[in-house]
């Protein structure tokens, strides 16, 4: 069953292609794909050109991931030709595309974990001798491979032990050893950390001076200005504008993806508080002082005397695969301050969030909340002492996708008073305060009666933050609280977690997304493996400096920037 | 930063791991203990080798099979019925057409038939893995029962020894290994070209593929449903030879529910040898003899106790040992197991 497929792979046939360059190595002609009732994409048009870098810009929803699925054989169109190579195909699945020279980076890896790198590269085109994986050729050919396009990965290393970074490297081999000339990345950057990401833009540049084509998924303006050739905008299924980074501004291709104005500036208030010392004068939170592990925030001088509302000291908590993903770490949180959580993900800013909010055992250490020790405590506690909690993964823990919107409104209260009495549900309460919520909170549903399930990402993300927000917290706890969802339901919800800033709630927020961090944080804390490496003030320091300490440089080196 | 550069065969050189060195350990220790036990009774120390090859072919043959519905995601607990319709199929065949041979290409073919049907429940219809398993137990045990012929007999000598030659002479292991029935001495070639085949053929790399993240397999063109159905349509075949050597070779008569719990204890075994073929060899040797010793113990009677609680030795032992390889190795299950694939 291997014979077929193995064969293609020849390094000569590199040198062939590039030969007899086509003018256009992909492109969408109008193209139009329905689902159900939804148009996701109404007579799109792309062109892709050899060497050249084309960005699809848009929000969620706006229809890229089903333009590029179209492109690579997922789906079928309803309308229009894809044209790869200078040739109309038909592409029937994943592998017509493949065979032609395209490859996808995808957003969630497809890699196998516990599998070696290179057999990862060569699953499905391996190279073999009487049946037998040849494992020493497929090895000689990822090394010269990963040495030309400098993706450096140790070749045999398992796929799960490897940083999100290298996978992703893997990723991008696995197409370019199925000798790909077009390469799809869906965003590529979103797991990256921003030095990451410039040298993955880096070597997708210098994909672009073999001849290669690269189609780049983002919603991140700053990477189109900065990597891309040409950019295409869709809004709503539709191109909205193609242009190219010379000719345009981040401001307007904002505007182009919204299809009106939007200020995600920095709007930083300050409500008092003012950040501990200079840009990385949390050298006081350097790894050496928070490893002798009972020194607190709480216990360093500090101007503002204002209530701490949450206090964690020396917390320790484990990984789903009991290894140690919080260590000892501390950290303080004041009533009317955002302490933003910055890191790569899956440096322990998960189970930090879960072993506050009672939902992961924690190994050492306590969590004081509003003065209450709640080390341990069970998630109703946590929650009926007065802690919000916007969870990372919405559809899984923020919400019941059966349940109806109502339900789903009073998930942290139905027990009480007014929602039951006696052990029984009073609807009419319980659907007064969701419309309430509703209402409130903008959140876009036909009754409040729809199953959960049925609305859009942002405005699920809206009633989850509705039904935190409508009780009295004197803490939130917002993990990724804009994950996924629009440009306008970013904006409502960073507007509304600033307000309860403002009437002096404490916020903890945890964000991969630097940018996030930035624009709504009073302090940075920087997580790295479990530990928070520097806590450093958001005005006076630079990306580039975050970006480092994220990476666990020393606060010492990113001051520096070197 | 620079390439890592470590030679091929790097990984194989590494650092011992702690489950290696009881591996290498445990073994040692069964070989000095054979080689004492043999200077001391030679004929009842071969005679509880030999009974525990006997015992060790048919949980290997269902081993094999478990693991490789396992390793490609799917999860068998129907062994005990493929084992029991086969059996019950060989022994039909071969007392109805008077060939052993047809006997036991009957028991295959009952096998493979039971695995496609295993297959067609749980990836084509996607029913729940465990309940499809349960359906091929309770209709083999239901089918065979109603069929059996209690007249019917073989009709013939069931499988004998075949010598190999000076091999069969050798000291301790020359009559346990070397003067065996056809099918024992098959299913030792199979455990070794399996083990071989998974760990470093095309296909192997792909099941294990399939098993851990069958999206991706499918993104570079591997055909998931396709190869999940062959595996586990072959993996009812080594089953199927396993109720041929039941009825054909070890005992020489079918009877009712002959099978007796040996498909569960290859599910057993095929855990404890981490799903491979030679490990699972290996688990299986451990349980056959515990299952020797005790018959040796019955007939011997050694121990002034009821029969019943000396026939559960085997059983007590596979409790222990079950819960202390959980506490030792932890070892996963592949990633998509029990998991219906669904193409997009």
């Amino acid at each position: 069953m291997a014979a077929s497929s193995a064969d293609a792979v020849q390094p000569e046939s590199v040198a062939a292609a590039a030969q007899r360059e086509p003018e256009v190595l992909l492109a969408g002609r109008g193209i139009t794909k329905r689902f159900g009732a939804v148009v996701a994409n109404d007579d799109v048009s792309v062109e892709l050109r050899p060497g050249r870098i084309l960005a699809l810009l848009g929000e969620n929803g706006a229809g890229k991931s089903t333009l590029v699925n179209v492109l690579f054989g997922l789906h079928r169109p309803d309308a229009g030709e894809v044209v790869i190579a200078d040739e109309t195909v038909q592409l029937a699945s994943p592998h017509d595309a493949i065979a032609r020279g395209v490859g996808m980076v995808h957003q969630h890896f497809q890699l196998v974990p516990p599998m070696s790198v290179v057999r990862n590269i060569v699953l499905g085109a391996e190279p073999h001798r009487l049946g037998m994986v040849d494992l020493a050729q497929a090895r000689r050919r990822v090394l010269e491979l990963s040495e030309r396009f400098g993706l450096h990965v140790d070749p045999d290393a398992a796929v799960e032990d490897l940083p999100v970074g290298a996978q992703q490297r893997v990723e991008i081999l696995k197409a370019l050893y199925r000798d790909a000339r077009v390469l799809i990345a869906d965003e590529p950057t979103a797991v990256l950390t921003p030095q990451e990401t410039d040298h993955l833009l880096g070597v997708l540049r210098g994909l672009t001076a073999d001849g290669v084509g690269i189609v780049f998924i983002t919603h991140k303006l700053r990477e189109v200005m900065a990597s891309a050739d040409d950019i295409v905008v869709l809004r709503n299924g539709r191109v909205v504008g193609a242009t190219t980074p010379a000719q345009t501004s981040e401001a307007a291709l904002a505007e182009m993806m919204v299809g009106r104005e939007v200020d995600l500036s920095g709007d930083r208030i300050q409500s008092g508080v003012v950040a501990v010392g200079g840009p990385i004068a949390a050298a006081a939170a350097t790894p050496e002082s928070e490893s002798a592990g009972t020194q607190s925030l709480a216990d360093e001088p500090c101007d503002d005397a204002r209530r701490i509302v949450l206090d964690i000291r020396s917390l320790c908590a484990d990984d789903d695969r009991a290894q140690r993903a919080v260590d000892e770490l501390s950290l303080a949180v004041r009533a009317g301050e955002i302490v933003g959580v910055a890191g790569v993900e899956g440096n322990g800013q998960r189970e930090l969030v879960e072993a506050i909010t009672g939902l992961r055992h924690i190994t050492g250490g306590s969590v004081t909340i509003s003065g209450q020790d709640t080390s341990g405590a069970r998630p109703r506690r946590v929650a009926v002492i007065g802690v919000g909690h916007i969870p990372e993964d919405r559809a899984k823990h923020g919400l019941i996708g059966s349940y109806s919107v109502s339900d789903n409104s009073v998930l942290n209260r139905y027990f009480r008073r007014p929602f039951s009495a006696a052990g029984m549900l009073r609807r009419d309460r319980i659907d007064a305060h969701a419309q309430d919520v509703v209402t409130t909170f903008d959140v876009r549903t036909p009754s409040v009666h729809t199953p959960a399930d049925s609305l859009s990402g942002g405005n699920k993300q809206k009633l989850i933050v509705g039904r935190e927000f409508s009780d009295d917290i004197d803490l939130l706890i917002a993990a990724q609280p804009t994950r996924g969802i629009d440009i306008g339901a970013i904006e409502f919800i960073w507007r509304r977690i600033r307000g309860r800033r403002d009437e002096g709630t404490g916020v903890l927020l945890v964000s991969a997304e630097l940018d996030e961090v930035m624009a709504l944080s009073d302090r940075v804390a920087v997580m790295y493996e479990g530990r928070i490496v520097a806590m450093v003030d958001p005005v006076t320091t630079t990306r580039e400096q975050i970006g480092l300490l994220m990476a666990g440089a020393t606060p010492a080196v990113a001051a520096t920037g070197s | 930063m620079t390439v890592i550069e470590t030679p091929p065969g790097a990984a194989a050189r590494r650092r011992w791991s702690p489950a290696r060195i009881w591996t290498v350990a445990g073994a040692v220790t069964v070989v000095a203990c054979v080689w004492f036990f043999y200077a001391w009774n030679g004929a009842q120390t071969t005679a509880v080798l030999s009974g525990t090859v006997r015992a060790a072919t048919l949980l290997v043959l269902g081993a094999m099979c478990g693991m490789l519905g396992e390793r490609s995601g799917i999860v068998n607990i129907g062994i005990e019925g493929q084992f029991l319709m086969s059996a019950f199929a060989a022994f039909t065949v071969a007392s109805v057409v008077g060939s052993l041979a047809a006997g036991v290409v009957a028991g295959v073919a009952a096998g493979l038939a039971m695995g496609w049907l295993l297959a067609a429940m749980s990836i084509g219809l996607r029913t729940d893995q465990i309940i499809a398993g349960t359906v091929l137990n309770i209709a083999a045990l239901g089918l065979t029962s109603f069929f059996y012929d209690r007249g019917r007999s073989l009709g013939q000598l069931k499988y004998q020894a075949i010598e190999l030659g000076p091999l069969a002479d050798l000291p301790v292991v020359g009559r346990a290994l070397f003067n065996r029935p056809p099918l024992t001495y098959l299913a030792l070639v199979l455990v070794v070209v399996l083990h071989v085949m998974l760990l470093r053929s095309v296909w192997g790399m792909r099941t294990t593929a399939i098993g851990e993240h069958p999206g991706a397999a499918a993104t570079v063109g591997v055909d998931v449903i396709r190869l999940r159905y062959l595996n586990v349509t072959l993996a009812g075949g080594l089953a199927g030879l396993g109720g041929a050597y039941l009825a054909l070779e070890a005992v020489g008569t079918f009877s009712r529910a002959m099978s007796g719990g040996r498909g569960f204890l290859a599910l057993a075994v095929m855990i404890f040898g981490r799903r491979t073929p030679l490990g699972a060899y290996a688990a299986a040797l451990f349980f056959g003899f515990t299952t020797a010793l005790q018959n040796q113990f019955q007939l011997n009677d050694t121990f002034d106790i009821p029969a019943q609680f000396v026939g559960m030795l085997p059983f007590v032992v596979t409790i222990i040992v079950v819960a202390a390889a959980g506490l030792f190795g932890h070892m996963r299950d592949p990633a998509a197991l029990g998991q219906p694939y669904e193409v997009r």
